[in-house]
């Protein structure tokens, strides 16, 4: 009779641990953001978006530079990255039943495991090195190679989603087998991919050690994609290490902005793959 | 097109070939599944490319510090760019020891997480719990950094320390005086980082175990606590370890927010309040400015060093987490 | 302008057997309701997956403007042989096919044809419904089409028109020919298909169990619809369901185990079937 009880007793005890270890674990998100709210709103306004950085001592000033760069060089980004990853996406889902497959999808898992600053240094070496200086151009490789393993294994995933019996559906009707591919496993795909597609590229456009050595950085607008160019979250990385107030006041704005981007992006596809999914089931 | 079309039935409808004609077209080749295909897999070799050349670069790069070091570089602490001497000792210490401390932390919390996630909490929260720890792993690190100096290590140094210290100051790991940038600031903020990943992966793995199982352990009359610990945490014991495994590969190549909150400082310590360095981090620090070819050369050294770790890291958890995931329960009662 | 290949059988592509399988009525096509030369023609046809059978050295003619009907308990084999003879098999992984399918005379399984072709040439409808989600009604009906020579709009727009006519779903569909197929009920879905599959002129139609999903009315108005094809095309239909291969059907085969037990006239095949194993399925004593 004691022995029951001391067991339920146990069960309530552990079950309640797991509750508060959910809490504990939902805190750093809600504190983070708080955080970035408390610090950050009041300095994000339209000087933010317009301004660029002032000289030292000057207060005010924005990171228009930095939200231009950041675009430009995931811009850059996606322009390599993604048709390489959807398109190995859509070979690991259409063909990728034997050992050339499993490798790939081995060497993506490896690939996004890879530490990005060790893919920023190599890209230093195969880029900056032989051109002379650092470039946008260079940043945009570096986040391409993180985003390929990300948008190949999201895309397969979505592509597999899709039931075969579409696929013999098509091919019945003397489809060949790309046009099965594209026009109907693909297009039917489609909605879920371009958001798998979403998630990775926000991700990348929060990255920062692979830009440290490859953009670089620069105190002044740029577009120029050969020549280094300021980014997002290098800049708030560069204004949270240094020593000015007004600098981590602007650090606090930039993360916010920042963190908006990606959490919305994340949210929005989020919930349209939900839906997706919940579609095809 | 002039023979006498078969039976057609339809006036409007085009004359219906006739066999021989139908003959010929039958042995068209499609070429757009050739083409199709080698485009399809060109872009494939695209990725085992990138990895072999991120490979070979780092070891070309590395080679003029392997050649003048050699493996010694492995074991000295010494980091000196003046007289061109490095070791990387405490970069690998730190790398390791901030990592542990991690796993530490965020294990337990993210295992209860998952259990939580599929056995205790009520339907209607599951998937928003989910979701927002899932958001968890979207925050980029250099956020992570930013409240990492601004709010994480002035909360642990002016209101966490002072409560603990009488309690804690005479174990060896927490001697020393505390300034804030520390290994233990570096911990706690890898363990916030990497606690959505194993828990999301932890999730998948407990998800998998067969209903057949908990209904047993439920059937032989545990609670459905004992149910947890006695039966389905042990049934997904490989590709828990596989998530756990994941979520160090992630700690361990951690840069930016580590960076912002270990103290950057050379040398091995066994007290966690004191600043270190992991191998990250000393390349977003010092490639930049790195003044001689060895030292360029050294930090290629522990990037490949680093590589190698987070490969073996990685494969490991993969492989632990695909046999779960073949639905091969088996593998589970082997480790 | 004469390249003239020989209708009569050619050098077989592929290996077959010739041995008489024990129990299987094969050799001896018969020749059902009295047609002189088959539309589709299976000679020892032998369907594999991997290293075992889906079906055995199977012999059957299917004569046109007739409904061929397949018959048999469930994994006998019959959807397998329906899908060998538009060479569908074969897209599962390590199947293959020996033996010959002929049409017209012609093997399709000949080395240098193309299966895409074939399929082309005889259509398929399958047990679900399967519309392509992301298309409308009218792309639906138009996607075989796509894969044909170039059509003006027009005359597309009528191909859909008299698709659906044919496929007695027009006047149900015909103000919302811009919708999701995904609106349609799933009776409504599956003669949606038919649509598709008679839309680019196939001259053989291929039915694998057609109703399986389908509710009493959907079924009644597929059957009918079979009636309404047979004019113009060569209709084999798999079905489990005996009542339906008695109603809609000229010409019955009954297969067990992936062997063709028997084949003949619909009506003999259920008042007078020759072989025991026949008689007992069909009376409901096994299957």
């Amino acid at each position: 009779m004691k022995g029951r009880l001391i067991r339920r007793l146990t069960g309530s005890l552990m079950t309640g641990l797991t509750y508060g270890a959910a809490a504990v674990a939902v805190l750093p998100l809600a504190a983070i953001l708080g955080m970035l709210i408390v610090k950050g709103a009041g300095s994000v306004n339209l000087d933010f978006f317009v301004k660029s950085a002032v000289p030292l001592g000057e207060s005010g000033g924005g990171f228009a530079y930095a939200i231009v760069g950041t675009l430009i060089i995931v811009g850059l980004a996606c322009l390599v990255g993604l048709p390489i990853g959807v398109g190995t996406g859509i070979y690991l889902a259409e063909f990728g039943g034997g050992w050339f497959g499993f490798t790939v999808r081995f060497l993506a898992d490896i690939l996004n495991g890879t530490p990005s600053v060790v893919i920023g240094i190599v890209v230093w070496s195969l880029v900056v090195k032989p051109m002379g200086h650092f470039s946008a151009f260079a940043g945009g490789c570096a986040l391409a190679i993180i985003l390929v393993p990300i948008v190949a294994r999201t895309t397969e995933e979505m592509v597999r989603l899709v039931p075969n019996s579409l696929r013999e559906a098509a091919l019945a009707l003397g489809y060949p087998r790309w046009r099965t591919s594209l026009f109907v496993v693909v297009r039917t795909a489609r909605a879920a991919i371009v958001t798998g597609c979403l998630v990775a590229v926000a991700r990348v456009a929060g990255e920062t050690a692979p830009l440290l050595f490859t953009a670089f950085g620069n105190q002044f607008f740029s577009t120029r994609i050969l020549q280094p160019m300021a980014a997002l979250p290098l800049q708030i990385y560069d204004y949270a290490v240094g020593p000015y107030d007004d600098w981590h006041r602007l650090a606090w704005a930039g993360a916010l902005v920042l963190i908006g981007l990606v959490l919305v992006l994340s949210l929005v596809a989020r919930l349209v793959v939900g839906r997706g999914a919940r579609r095809h089931a | 097109m002039t023979d006498v079309p078969a039976a057609s039935l339809e006036p409007e409808v085009v004359p219906r070939p006739t066999a021989e004609e139908r003959w010929r077209a039958l042995r068209t080749v499609s070429r757009g599944d050739v083409v199709y295909r080698s485009l399809l897999t060109l872009l494939t070799l695209c990725l085992p490319a990138v990895l072999l050349v991120i490979a070979l670069e780092l070891l070309v790069a590395a080679l003029p510090g392997i050649r003048a070091m050699g493996l010694s570089f492995l074991v000295h602490s010494e980091w000196d760019a003046v007289h061109d001497r490095f070791g990387a000792l405490p970069l690998i210490v730190g790398t390791v020891y901030s990592s542990a401390i991690a796993l530490v932390i965020a294990v337990p919390l993210a295992l209860a997480c998952a259990v939580f996630l599929t056995e205790f909490a009520p339907r209607w929260l599951r998937q928003p719990v989910a979701t927002l720890i899932e958001l968890l792993a979207a925050v980029p690190s250099v956020i992570y950094g930013l409240w990492g100096i601004f709010v994480l290590i002035p909360l642990l140094r002016d209101h966490l320390w002072p409560v603990v210290k009488p309690v804690l100051h005479w174990l060896p790991i927490f001697s020393g005086v505390f300034y804030g940038p520390s290994m233990l600031a570096a911990g706690v903020i890898l363990a916030i980082m990497i606690l959505p990943y194993i828990a999301a992966v932890t999730r998948e793995v407990l998800l998998a175990v067969p209903p057949a199982q908990r209904e047993a352990g439920l059937a032989l009359g545990a609670t459905r606590w004992e149910t947890v610990w006695t039966v389905i945490l042990p049934y997904g014991r490989a590709g828990i370890m596989g998530a756990v495994i994941l979520g160090l590969g992630r700690a361990l190549g951690e840069t930016m927010a580590v960076t912002m909150v270990i103290g950057n400082n050379h040398q091995v310590a066994l007290s966690v309040l004191k600043p270190g360095y992991t191998i990250a981090s000393v390349i977003a620090n010092e490639f930049a400015e790195s003044v001689t070819r060895l030292q360029v050369s050294s930090l290629f050294y522990v990037g490949l060093v680093l590589f190698v770790i987070t490969l073996v890291v990685n494969a490991l958890a993969r492989f632990l987490v695909w046999r779960v995931a073949r639905g091969s329960g088996v593998g589970s009662t082997a480790l | 302008m004469n390249p003239a290949p020989s209708p009569a059988p050619q050098q077989p592509g592929a290996p077959r057997s010739r041995t008489p399988q024990p129990g299987a009525a094969s050799g001896a096509a018969p020749a059902p309701a009295a047609a002189p030369v088959p539309r589709l023609a299976a000679e020892s046809l032998t369907a594999w997956y991997g290293a075992s059978t889906g079906v055995r050295n199977v012999t059957l003619a299917c004569a046109p403007n007739a409904v061929t009907a397949l018959i048999g308990p469930s994994g006998c084999g019959k959807s397998t042989l329906l899908r060998s003879l538009n060479r569908m098999h074969e897209l599962v992984p390590g199947a293959r096919v020996t033996g010959r399918v002929l049409l017209d005379g012609y093997d399709i399984y000949e080395p240098g044809v193309n299966p895409v072709r074939v399929r082309r040439t005889i259509g398929m409808v399958f047990q679900r419904p399967t519309p392509f989600p992301t298309m409308t009604i009218a792309e639906n009906v138009a996607a075989g089409l796509k894969v044909g020579p170039s059509l003006s709009r027009a005359r597309r727009a009528e191909i859909v028109e008299h698709a659906l006519r044919r496929a007695a779903l027009w006047d149900e569909v015909k103000d919302r020919l811009a919708d999701s197929p995904l609106t349609l009920s799933g009776g409504q879905q599956q003669r949606l298909c038919v649509a598709r599959t008679v839309a680019p002129e196939p001259e053989v139609l291929l039915l694998d169990e057609p109703t399986a999903s389908l509710d009493p009315a959907g079924t009644a108005h597929i059957e009918e619809l079979v009636q309404e094809l047979k004019r113009e095309f060569t209709v084999v239909i798999v079905t489990h369901n005996l009542q339906q291969a008695a109603r809609v059907s000229d010409v019955t085969a009954f297969l067990y185990l992936g062997e063709l037990i028997e084949v003949g006239p619909t009506a003999r095949m259920f008042t007078a079937p020759l072989r025991s194993q026949t008689e007992a399925y069909i009376t409901g004593r096994f299957g």
